[in-house]
């Protein structure tokens, strides 16, 4: 470990400071004195101070103990520790103390107090009156510090949603109790000392002046309380804000200044650029208005999925046949118009449904001759219908079922093996409109 | 097929309203090609500037984008509309979104177009309007389709006249959600133009007055049948 630490150095020179930090850098690195989770009893002081120190948790103890026999001293130092040292962060996940080490500890606190107790009634130094107050407030003070450290770890684990009601507001019924046992704990050591310090005649006087500069204190300080919620509020919205414009800048520069630049490179090519545009301009549609698209709310896009009781994977049709015209409008460079009315989850039955689909829509981009096909799908409660149609050539019916297998096995092969219908109208020089029909299936583990 | 629209030759007088100013150019010019049907008298970038131009030139049928600084299309349509009762609206957008389309509708404007459409059907769709029929893209006629449904958690029906389609609408609205043209719908039902154009305009008409969408599908996000 390096004694010398160059930056006090004040004629050091920078070269050497630079040498000896890229030679040994972890000797620079400050520890932090932590309160620990893995030898916590009370409030982990103990235990955070020893694996500060790198000493046995048990020398510690010890030390707290001979200090709580002599005036007091340990409880004291406790306290203030607690106050200053924060939380171990949460991640390393440790184990709480073992039953063995517990019960030690416990009888060292015991002990401790009890020598003190022993050696202040036999030396008379300090009347008997100040130990009860004296350990019922500190008693006290030890449920509500827990408490806060309790809060603040629900609070890691929310996610640090709120700031200002972390310390009550999130807590169980449980932990409100608590909360509520250790201030009266406190007040009633207060109370107690007060008692026996001062005569009943002159009780109600001091606890007017008590009472009176509390509320001043309060009064004067109410101005300052306020600004610190706001500014934190403030800070906490433009922390929100700022994030959001990196998002919206990363997204417009991943997809729409990539695809701008493509499309200016492929400007020769007016069938790529329109195939380029086209999925760009879908890709920034799902990002905005999708059903769990941004401009919806990622709160409100959650709940959705949870009500649906859907896998974000398998997703719901309305999503599944948006992707199956994207699929096809890069594929082919066609623009396909879907309308879809109602929504519900995917199943197997419905996969095969949205296949068939794609398969359709396949065939009117293919043959059709036209750029431009509508799919409309309606999702009935007992039945969903998709319609994929285009203003092309047509063709008849009768003449193409020999040699070309599309139509015949993709399509009414895929929605006969599960239950569906098909109906194909079309003729030369009319277009063609083929009508999927599929039974919805009553979910059988509602 | 005879339509009153042979006789009266007069170009429709048609103001444009959108933020950019490219895509206002772009409409221009396209109008330009089907110069003695439609005739474009004037152009404003914002809602400002939309409500006096719209007072000064007095056109028969604004072009009216739904998404604009400072309310949108549908803060025009409040501001205009009271003042100007014979101008009508179509509402011209990119937006998906269910609740621009229908906000933009239930502030009057007379029918909803993509911007992706074609110039010959977008001068028609003026046309149209502004002999006081309502023009509905396909994804429209699926929003209404989808407002009007009956799901769980659907808004009750307080005026059956008002808050029901009837059977032969539903179809219609259907048919226009498929991508089928008026034409195509009448004789794919065996029904007039005439008689399509005024199962729309009711369909309109409900949609303008009718208060399920707030209780139904818009106030809460999409619900799964």
């Amino acid at each position: 470990m390096a004694v010398h630490h160059p930056a006090c150095d004040h004629f050091g020179v920078s070269s050497q400071l630079a040498e000896e930090e890229t030679a040994t850098p972890e000797v620079y690195a400050v520890r932090r004195l932590h309160r620990s989770e893995s030898h916590k009893l009370v409030g982990g002081v103990a235990g955070g101070l020893a694996e500060h120190l790198r000493v046995p948790v048990l020398w510690v103890r010890a030390a707290f103990t001979v200090m709580t026999a002599i005036g007091f001293m340990g409880p004291l130092a406790y306290v203030l520790l607690w106050m200053f040292a924060a939380q171990a962060p949460p991640g390393e996940k440790a184990a709480p103390p073992d039953a063995k080490e517990r019960q030690q500890g416990i009888a060292m606190i015991a002990l401790g107090i009890g020598l003190f107790i022993v050696i202040t009634v036999f030396s008379g130094s300090l009347g008997s009156w100040f130990i009860v107050p004296v350990t019922v407030g500190v008693g006290g003070a030890a449920l509500v510090y827990r408490e806060a450290d309790e809060a603040q770890r629900r609070k890691w684990r929310d996610g640090a949603k709120s700031g200002v009601s972390g310390f009550v507001g999130t807590g169980s019924t449980q932990a409100k109790i608590r909360l509520i046992a250790g201030v009266v704990l406190v007040c009633g050591g207060v109370a107690l000392f007060l008692f026996q310090q001062i005569s009943p005649a002159l009780l109600p006087p001091v606890l007017l002046a008590m009472l009176a500069t509390l509320v001043g204190v309060g009064v004067i300080t109410v101005p300052w309380w306020l600004r610190l919620v706001r500014d934190l509020d403030d800070e906490r919205r433009a922390r929100i804000r700022d994030q959001e414009r990196e998002e919206i800048a990363a997204h417009l520069h991943d997809s729409v200044l990539q695809t701008l630049a493509l499309i200016q490179k492929q400007a020769e090519n007016p069938r790529e650029v329109v195939k380029l545009a086209r999925g760009q301009e879908r890709q920034l549609r799902t990002w905005l208005y999708g059903p769990t698209g941004y401009g919806r709310g990622r709160a409100q896009a959650a709940e959705a999925n949870e009500a649906a009781d859907v896998p974000v994977t398998f997703g719901t049709l309305h999503e599944a046949i948006a992707v199956a015209c994207g699929e096809v409008e890069d594929t082919f460079g066609v623009a396909v118009e879907q309308v879809v009315v109602g929504d519900c989850p995917m199943d197997v039955r419905l996969t095969a449904l949205v296949q068939a689909a794609r398969e359709a829509i396949v065939n009117s981009a293919k043959h059709s001759g036209v750029g431009e096909v509508s799919v409309y799908a309606e999702i009935e409660p007992d039945t969903v219908t998709v319609f994929v149609r285009d203003r092309g050539k047509g063709f008849d019916p009768e003449q193409v079922s020999t040699d070309r297998h599309g139509l015949a096995d993709s399509i009414r092969g895929r929605m006969d093996r599960h239950g569906g219908k098909v109906r194909l109208r079309t003729s030369p020089g009319e277009g063609t409109e083929v009508q999927l029909e599929m039974p919805r299936k009553k979910e059988a583990k509602a | 097929m005879t339509t009153p629209e042979q006789q009266e030759r007069k170009p429709v007088r048609v103001f444009l309203v959108d933020d950019h100013a490219l895509f206002r150019a772009g409409v221009r010019a396209e109008l330009a090609a089907h110069g003695d049907d439609v005739e474009v008298v004037g152009e404003a970038g914002s809602v400002g500037e939309a409500v006096a131009g719209i007072a000064h030139h007095r056109p028969d049928v604004v072009l009216l984008d739904v998404h604009m600084p400072d309310g949108g299309g549908a803060e025009v349509l409040r501001r205009v509309r009271p003042a100007n009762p014979s101008v009508v609206f179509l509402a011209l957008s990119v937006s998906d979104a269910a609740e621009d389309v229908i906000a933009v509708i239930r502030g009057g404007a007379r029918g909803y177009v993509t911007k992706t459409i074609s110039s010959q059907e977008l001068a028609r769709s003026v046309r149209r309007v502004a002999e006081g029929d309502a023009v509905f893209s396909p994804r429209l006629a699926g929003f209404v389709l989808d407002a009007f449904s009956e799901r769980p958690g659907a808004a009750p029906i307080a005026d059956p006249e008002l808050d029901l389609l009837t059977p032969r609408e539903r179809e219609v609205l259907r048919l226009l959600a498929r991508g089928y043209a008026y034409k195509e719908i009448a004789s794919e039902l065996y029904i007039s133009v005439k008689t399509v154009e005024t199962h729309v305009s009711s369909v309109l008409r409900k949609t303008q007055l009718s208060n399920r969408y707030e209780l139904s599908r818009w106030a809460t996000d999409r619900r799964l049948v």
